[in-house]
């Protein structure tokens, strides 16, 4: 199905999102007004936008350590995942979980997940649970290239396609898992190659266009959708800054002219949107700088509400442990 | 009342749940050729021996409104699946700041005495007590099965529920029609007087079984079964130490970080239980080896009557301390 200008429009002004808050991410950090670890999503932003343009806001969907843009791209509060960030009692999980663990089960975001594969079988659950209610739902699954050499990937994948559940397995190759590159630790590069192994088809996509992949992850989804099972989706992409920071980030070991390229206007998966969208006479420079605006100032209100919630106060900590 | 067995008092509270319930879903690597008759193969999952993957599909799938019974098994398989029990189910709820409540049902058999060797005859709840997040039950009585299991299936939390492997045949009364116990509630299933035994499990009926013998000796033990063990019901155990002022711990999992330590630790840090104690507390719990095959290895690797007896015998003796209550 072709998208409208609106929505064309609103891709793009995902895309400069999720860039723009994981850069202001790395920038709280660095000056030490937030805590814990940051895994920026710079230059992945075209997986997540992608494929959540090709669900329902009533999907689910279960994602990874480097996460805040997949909850961004299904539609999450950034006041409320800033508050996060920060600690605070108006945060996602009420300061409990940070930046590694944001949830919003009300929109279907099933929560981040600092176990690489960790979410696989999560998503997996929520699947089978989709099937079950049997209201079209469909699960997507975002993990990465490291996921590949847990157990947990191979089960789910054989158990999604033998119970033909409705899931997308999104695989984000950003070719380095921390430092070490694929073809350093494993022993076949296409990620894609493991689908016909579990009976699904699997489909490699240009992961830095995000029309590609919003095209290939609406004909998973439909495939899902109709009760055909899973697909997995392995999208090609380049992770532009480090794998995480703490106090500085680590160091980058990855060859410095591969990491340029990638961060080349015609590969950097928001620039490239950009034009895209203002060759085509679809938006133009001056009103993409609008949006780009327009979100920093979204993201200056969403540090000015995490700043003005209070931090959890102590004596609640033991509160949310159990369900009544 | 009717006597079933154990097996049958849990076979029936998974039936009552799915009849009441059509949320209720199970999964497991055995077939189950009555449940899926009776409730259809869309309900009653066989899955692939993937634990960790269906450990966490019935976490997922609690997430989204369901409320999966998965069997592991025996609860050494559960550790295939450790991710998903100690990074994800055990934190889910809190780590997302309780926005969502996961009611899922962990199964698993437990206990050794079978001859089935190291690996098949483990007791390992303590490694579950341990991880904040998880309700665990480990019942010693058909009827408290039954009743705790239907609990543990309405409950909205993660509960790992542990059946000793020696009990499956064991019979005791059963209510008719619906019968459920509170989590986190223990049972006197004996009354006494001079030494408290607090039993897990097989040893339960063990310690009732010394208690009998020592009745003709003019002993009067109480047994004390907690029956869970998050929560663990601490008053009840106390209030128990405080009238008899001696304690046996009877347990077969080995003793370092084990149940039978918590026990004695919540005894002995409460002041007031602890100044009614009046000899220290005794554990009996499984030599520190992983259990052997050959019988008579086994029976001397795992507590029996007479070292319960012994015991007894030795918090009795122990006279070094006075009555504090009786000053």
């Amino acid at each position: 199905m072709a998208l409208t200008q609106a929505e064309l429009v609103e891709i793009f002004r995902k895309l400069v999102l999720i860039r723009e808050f994981d850069l202001l991410a790395v920038e709280l950090r660095t000056a030490k007004r937030i805590y814990g670890a940051v895994h920026p999503y710079v230059g992945e932003e075209a997986v997540a936008v992608g494929v959540c343009a090709a669900l329902r806001p009533t999907d689910r969907i279960t994602s990874t350590h480097r996460g805040h843009g997949h909850c961004i791209a299904k539609g999450a509060d950034v006041n409320r995942m800033m508050a996060e960030l920060f600690g605070r009692v108006d945060g996602y999980c009420k300061g409990k979980g940070g930046s590694m663990h944001i949830a919003d089960f009300g929109i279907g975001i099933l929560g981040a997940n600092g176990i690489v594969a960790g979410g696989m079988p999560i998503a997996c659950g929520a699947a089978l649970a989709a099937q079950l209610e049997d209201a079209g739902g469909v699960t997507a699954c975002f993990f990465g290239d490291g996921a590949t050499g847990e157990g947990e990937f191979h089960e789910t994948l054989n158990i999604a396609s033998l119970w033909k559940l409705p899931l997308l397995f999104v695989c984000e190759n950003n070719r380095y898992g921390a430092g070490n590159a694929v073809e350093s630790v494993r022993a076949q590069t296409d990620i894609s190659l493991h689908a016909p192994a579990y009976g699904m088809p699997g489909v490699s996509v240009d992961g830095n266009d995000v029309l590609a992949v919003r095209d290939a992850a609406s004909e998973a989804v439909e495939r899902a959708r109709r009760g055909d099972g899973p697909t997995l989706l392995h999208c090609k992409t380049f992770r532009m800054l480090f794998h995480a920071m703490r106090d500085a980030p680590q160091p980058d070991m990855r060859p410095t002219d591969v990491v340029a390229a990638w961060r080349g206007r015609d590969r950097d998966p928001v620039t490239r949107f950009e034009d895209h969208l203002t060759s085509r006479g679809i938006a133009t420079a001056v009103e993409a700088q609008r949006i780009r605006d327009a979100v920093k100032r979204d993201l200056e209100a969403a540090v000015a509400f995490a700043e003005a919630s209070p931090y959890p106060d102590p004596h609640d900590l033991l509160v949310d442990m159990f369900a009544e | 009342m009717r006597e079933i067995t154990f097996a049958q008092a849990l076979e029936e509270a998974l039936i009552e749940e799915m009849e009441r319930d059509e949320r209720v879903i199970t999964m497991a690597t055995q077939r189950a050729p009555a449940l899926e008759n009776k409730f259809g193969d869309k309900r009653v999952r066989f899955t692939p021996i993937s634990e960790a993957a269906f450990t966490g599909i019935g976490l997922g799938a609690a997430g989204s409104g369901f409320r999966p019974v998965v069997h592991w098994g025996m609860v050494t398989f559960s550790f295939v699946a450790m991710d998903q029990i100690v990074n994800q189910a055990s934190k889910i709820r809190y780590m997302f700041g309780g926005q969502a409540d996961f009611p899922v049902t962990y199964r698993c058999s437990t206990g050794g005495g079978m001859q089935v060797a190291a690996q098949h005859s483990q007791s390992p709840y303590s490694m579950f007590m341990h991880l904040a997040g998880l309700k665990i039950l480990l019942p010693s009585m058909p009827a408290d099965a039954k009743g705790l299991l239907k609990s543990a299936i309405r409950d909205n939390n993660p509960v790992v529920f542990f059946e000793c492997s020696r009990l499956a045949s064991t019979t005791g009364p059963v209510p008719d029609g619906e019968h459920t116990v509170p989590i986190g509630v223990a049972d006197v299933k004996r009354a006494g007087r001079d030494v408290t035994i607090v039993g897990l499990a097989y040893y339960v009926r063990e310690a009732l079984a010394v208690a009998d013998t020592l009745t003709t000796e003019g002993i009067s033990v109480e047994v004390l079964d907690p029956r869970t063990l998050v929560p663990m019901d601490a008053a009840a155990i106390r209030a128990s130490v405080r009238k008899t002022g001696r304690l046996v711990v009877v347990d077969e999992a080995p003793a370092t970080c084990s149940a039978a330590s918590e026990i004695v630790a919540l005894v002995t840090e409460d002041p007031e239980t602890f100044r009614a104690l009046r000899a220290p507390v005794q554990r009996v719990c499984a030599a520190p080896v992983p259990v052997p095959f050959s019988p008579p290895l086994e029976q001397a690797a795992l507590p029996d009557r007479a070292r319960i007896t012994a015991a007894v015998r030795r918090v009795l003796e122990d006279a070094r301390r006075p009555d504090p209550l009786a000053r």
